[in-house]
């Protein structure tokens, strides 16, 4: 335990010494609140326009829900643009060391391959967290000036929590099999486009091989969860999406020691 | 502390490291000597857990490195070829980040080690720098530090003064001399005087294999197969190479003869000699007496550039 805190500090540290953390942090809140505000006041107006047409022509005052029409979409948003995010992330993970042949201190220490990984990993997990954890604020705005229903925003989060968890372990499995930060980080954001594109096929095709497109679609998996769902599915696939990740991340080290 | 035995590592049809044994007694310093390419570092890395071999086995402190690693790795620190630094992190920092994964638990002993370590190996100034803002030598430095910092019992260092200019290297040298009495050290390098001058015994690899292992001095022995002074002398008669060459054991003399010389300028003979037998006394008396004046008298020992020349063109052979 000790030994993958260790880890996991230093890599922690090391994103904030360098300006990734800041950059990633920096233009990820600023996309997606953004999004926020325009969504926000969309609604806000929408809401008044139809109200008053409602006062007007005597008609019922029409309810909107704000979960709907703001806090999904917020959702997808944040979603989405961290899927381009994460692979700067985690491209450096494995690659970075490799390189500069610190890796080579980190598997002639006593650490098993499992603490290191875990470290990384948790370490990546770590800062994902902190880019995602500013738009609470948002919740706040909707609660001081809305009436949202709290259980999507936390069934959100949790769908977020867990779609982060497996995109990470798929950059650190990438990030481990090559020396070159760009060729991860190129590689990974293929994988993850791959992985959200090949859900659009899904959806457009009922065969057996669009249902299984659809089925590897680490986004449409998010869409329960934004609906304020907690599917096991979902769930499941997930959990085993960053399992397979971390697998094959302990193999492709372990077998550095056989080149 | 070590044992290799029957050691290989094979990269498809290419013999990195071929079937080589030696072992590593304690406090000493064995130095491993060979061109570059010889296996040198494969060897050190598989004993320090990086790479795993295709045969054979090697134990460290008792412990086999394949069935009990870890504690294979808290025995061994090692210092790879290139320092393996993290440039973004300050010293101090980095030092102690390798305690810790290196089993340093207690914070305080930690402490105790870092300041120890920090002081051993002259880092006081540089400890609250960025590493990528250090000098080639005080990196080597730091990367010597993280391989004390859990106070390992065996110190392996892959070329520990490569790079360096003669000053650090001096530096560097004088350290890890130090360090021997505490520690063993398994030290690589291709510079050849430095293996004569740290180390007390050295292993010649070449290819792959062992090609030799002894101490510095008996290894110069055994392929001389003569022993050799080198005189200065001035004036002196003029039949003075047959009066030498008529002294009792002695086997040649040359003159080493420069054009036109002067009359009182220096002239220099290599006088080989029976192996063992001291004759330096002898010998002195010998030529005072016929007359000349003896500068200088000093045994001419083979380099290990000359063994290492000796042996490595033997072997292509």
């Amino acid at each position: 335990m000790r030994n993958i805190i260790a880890i996991f500090w230093r890599e922690y540290k090391s994103y904030f010494v360098s300006p990734i953390a800041y950059v990633v942090i920096g233009v990820f809140l600023i996309l997606v609140s953004n999004r926020f505000i325009y969504k926000f006041n969309d609604f806000v107006q929408m809401s008044f326009m139809s109200t008053a047409q409602a006062v007007n022509t005597q008609g019922l005052i029409p309810k909107f829900s704000i979960n709907d029409s703001v806090i999904r979409y917020v959702f997808q948003n944040i979603r989405n643009v961290s899927l381009f995010l994460l692979p700067m992330i985690t491209m450096r993970l494995f690659a970075e060391e490799r390189r500069v042949g610190t890796l080579e201190l980190l598997l002639t220490s006593p650490l098993t391959i499992l603490q290191l990984i875990l470290g990384k990993f948790l370490a990546a997990f770590a800062l994902f967290l902190t880019m995602v954890l500013p738009t609470v604020s948002f919740s706040f705005y909707l609660f001081q000036y809305g009436n949202p229903d709290l259980g999507p925003i936390l069934t959100s989060y949790a769908g977020i929590i867990f779609y982060g968890i497996a995109v990470i372990s798929v950059g650190l499995l990438i990030s481990s099999l090559t020396e070159n930060q760009i060729i991860a980080g190129a590689l990974t954001f293929g994988a993850f486009l791959f992985l959200w594109i090949v859900g659009r096929v899904g959806e457009t095709t009922v065969t057996i091989w669009g249902k299984l497109a659809n089925y590897l679609s680490i986004t449409a998996h998010f869409e329960k969860f934004a609906m304020g769902i907690i599917d096991s599915r979902d769930v499941v696939f997930y959990l085993s999406l960053a399992f397979i990740g971390l697998f094959l991340t302990y193999q492709a080290i372990y077998s550095l020691r056989w080149r | 502390m070590i044992q290799v035995s029957n050691l290989s590592k094979r990269y498809g049809n290419f013999t990195a490291v071929d079937d080589i044994s030696f072992n590593l007694r304690k406090g000493e310093i064995l130095g491993f000597l060979g061109p570059n390419g010889a296996g040198k570092t494969t060897t050190m890395r598989i004993i320090a857990g990086y790479l795993s071999a295709t045969q054979g086995n090697v134990k460290v402190s008792g412990y086999d490195i394949f069935d009990q690693p870890q504690k294979v790795k808290s025995n061994i620190g090692y210092l790879p070829e290139l320092p393996p630094l993290y440039h973004d992190m300050r010293v101090r920092d980095y030092i102690n980040f390798c305690g810790k994964i290196k089993g340093l638990k207690r914070g305080r002993e930690r402490s105790k080690r870092l300041r120890y370590v920090i002081e051993r190996c002259s880092l006081e100034e540089v400890q609250n720098l960025h590493i990528h803002k250090l000098s080639k030598g005080y990196r080597q430095r730091v990367g010597l530090a993280q391989a004390l910092i859990h106070n390992p019992p065996i110190l392996i260092l892959d070329e520990p003064s490569a790079g360096l200019d003669p000053h650090q290297i001096i530096g560097v040298r004088q350290l890890i001399r130090q360090l021997a009495g505490e520690h063993s050290i398994l030290l690589s390098t291709h510079i050849l005087p430095e293996a004569s001058l740290t180390c007390d015994r050295v292993l010649i690899i070449g290819r792959g294999k062992i090609l030799a292992e002894d101490t510095t001095e008996k290894l110069t022995g055994k392929l001389k197969g003569s022993d050799t002074v080198r005189v200065f002398l001035r004036g002196g008669p003029e039949d003075l190479l047959q009066r030498i060459k008529s002294l009792a054991g002695v086997l040649e003399v040359r003159e080493q003869k420069s054009e036109g010389r002067s009359k009182d300028q220096l002239r220099q003979f290599d006088i080989s000699y029976e192996l063992g037998k001291d004759r330096r006394g002898e010998l002195s008396r010998a030529l005072v007496e016929t007359g000349a004046e003896l500068l200088e008298l000093r045994p001419q020992a083979m380099t290990l550039e000359e063994i290492f020349i000796k042996i490595t063109s033997k072997e292509s052979a």
